[in-house]
């Protein structure tokens, strides 16, 4: 099998790698870069556990050729902390207990995450559609549910005192 | 196995055309990951067509949209000017798969798999789609119908592939909708579906109709009877009776977990007769 050289963006950095032409990207984020936060849960797109965002869009890594991430900007939950400071997604999933066994739990975070920045209130119905392609086998679904509900909250709070800030300064 | 990347849909057509091996072709990769992985194919040669502009975009022509076949079915739900000239087009290519696949499968891609059940094939055939498909001896532009042949084959020859989908414009007066059954309320496969596609004439009558049903034969069928049982109506209940014994007359479906012969058959009829109506409402019909 022969390489691919690939140069692409992980979270912001640039990142070089070869890897075999019918390897996964979820693969080469685990094996090779050592972002181990996407998981292999079904491997073949039905589970979400694996899901990372390619140029801001949400799609299952293991379905994805690493030799596909080619000049792209790659997302995954490693990136989702800022300057050592959980996301709300992330404080929020804790302070709900929204996890049980966590092998799904980075999945959802980053879909929930990909929600959010599409539709910055949505409706608990929404929110259950949204992660409909994240499988919990715990079923702890109400909690994760709830803890993407408050976030959205957290983060509306977030913008408007950035926008009075900004206000302020001008 | 061998990654290739061509900017060109005759570049990648010749890619495919010259390779001695088992040549596939990846567009959103959500049915050719999972046949690698499965063991199902061993591919000799992947060729990626996402790196060709000609597939990246959706474009609105004077006679309609040109749906590049690397083009994901989220951005096609993301579509406003296609949502509105074709909702149950963009409906049916919303229903398939999760966020994730959605961010990945493409229209081109779901035909081209040639599965009996794929969701935004009906659709597509009832509101007379078109594939542009690209090969050796240069271009042609095929019905969509005319593309699958059977469960997992098509009529594409060695080289071939489909470079976009083209929708016509809509006539006026008309409207489209497509529904199916799953017995949960998303993610999985349809039992049974049906794509109707109408235009109206004076007085709210049918004058032109296409009924497309999926999930109840080797193929996606197209059910001439059925349209000619709406045409001239208003879709009155015995229209719509007719409709639906036209339908069933129309089905071949396989027994399996997921539904009997005589389930599929039963509800394919009820989804045509409620998918009409809703054709109907978008074409202005009361």
């Amino acid at each position: 099998m022969s390489g691919v050289h690939v140069s692409t963006t992980v979270n912001g950095d640039a990142v070089e790698f070869v890897c075999p032409a019918g390897e996964t990207l979820l693969d080469v984020l685990r094996d090779r870069l050592g972002l181990t936060g996407a998981k292999e849960g079904c491997g073949t797109g039905d589970c979400g556990a694996c899901s990372v965002t390619i140029d801001g869009q949400l799609v299952c890594s293991c379905l994805v050729l690493g030799a596909e991430a080619q000049g792209r900007e790659i997302g995954t939950v490693e990136g989702l902390a800022r300057d050592g400071e959980l996301h709300p997604l992330q404080e929020q999933f804790i302070s709900h207990a929204a996890l049980q066994c966590g092998i799904c739990t980075p999945g959802f975070l980053v879909a929930s995450k990909a929600l959010l920045d599409n539709n910055p209130n949505p409706s608990e119905e929404e929110i259950r559609y949204a992660l409909a392609g994240n499988l919990c086998r715990c079923t702890g679904y109400d909690k994760i549910v709830r803890a993407v509900g408050a976030a959205a909250k957290d983060l509306a709070r977030e913008a408007k005192k950035t926008k009075a800030k900004t206000k302020k300064r001008k | 196995m061998r990654y290739e990347a061509p900017t060109t849909t005759k570049e990648a057509a010749k890619l495919l055309a010259k390779e001695k091996g088992a040549a596939h072709l990846l567009a959103g990769g959500t049915d050719l990951l999972v046949r690698m992985k499965g063991g199902f194919i061993e591919p000799d040669l992947v060729v990626d067509i996402k790196r060709i502009p000609a597939t990246q975009s959706i474009q609105k022509t004077a006679s309609g949209f040109t749906i590049g076949a690397g083009v994901s079915c989220a951005s096609v739900g993301r579509d406003k000017g296609l949502g509105k000239a074709w909702p149950g087009v963009v409906e049916a290519a919303m229903l398939i798969g999760s966020d994730q696949i959605q961010g990945r499968c493409t229209m081109a891609g779901n035909l081209c798999n040639a599965s009996p059940a794929a969701d935004s094939v009906p659709a597509m055939v009832a509101a007379r789609a078109k594939a542009v498909v690209v090969g050796p001896k240069g271009k042609r532009t095929v019905p969509v119908e005319k593309i699958v042949t059977g469960p997992g084959a098509t009529s594409l020859k060695k080289g071939e592939l489909v470079e976009a989908i083209k929708l016509p414009k809509p006539e006026a007066r008309s409207g489209d909708a497509y529904l199916r059954f799953i017995p949960r309320t998303e993610m999985d496969i349809a039992v049974c579906s049906a794509g109707v596609n109408l235009t109206l004439g004076a007085g709210g009558v049918v004058k032109k109709a296409r009924v497309a049903l999926g999930a109840v034969a080797p193929t996606v069928v197209l059910v001439p009877a059925a349209a000619r049982a709406i045409v001239g109506t208003k879709l009155d209940d015995a229209a719509l009776e007719k409709l639906a014994k036209t339908c069933e007359a129309a089905c071949n479906p396989i027994d399996d977990k997921r539904g009997t012969v005589e389930f599929r058959t039963q509800v394919a009829g009820v989804l045509a007769k409620r998918a009409a109506k809703i054709a109907y409402q978008r074409a202005g019909g009361k």
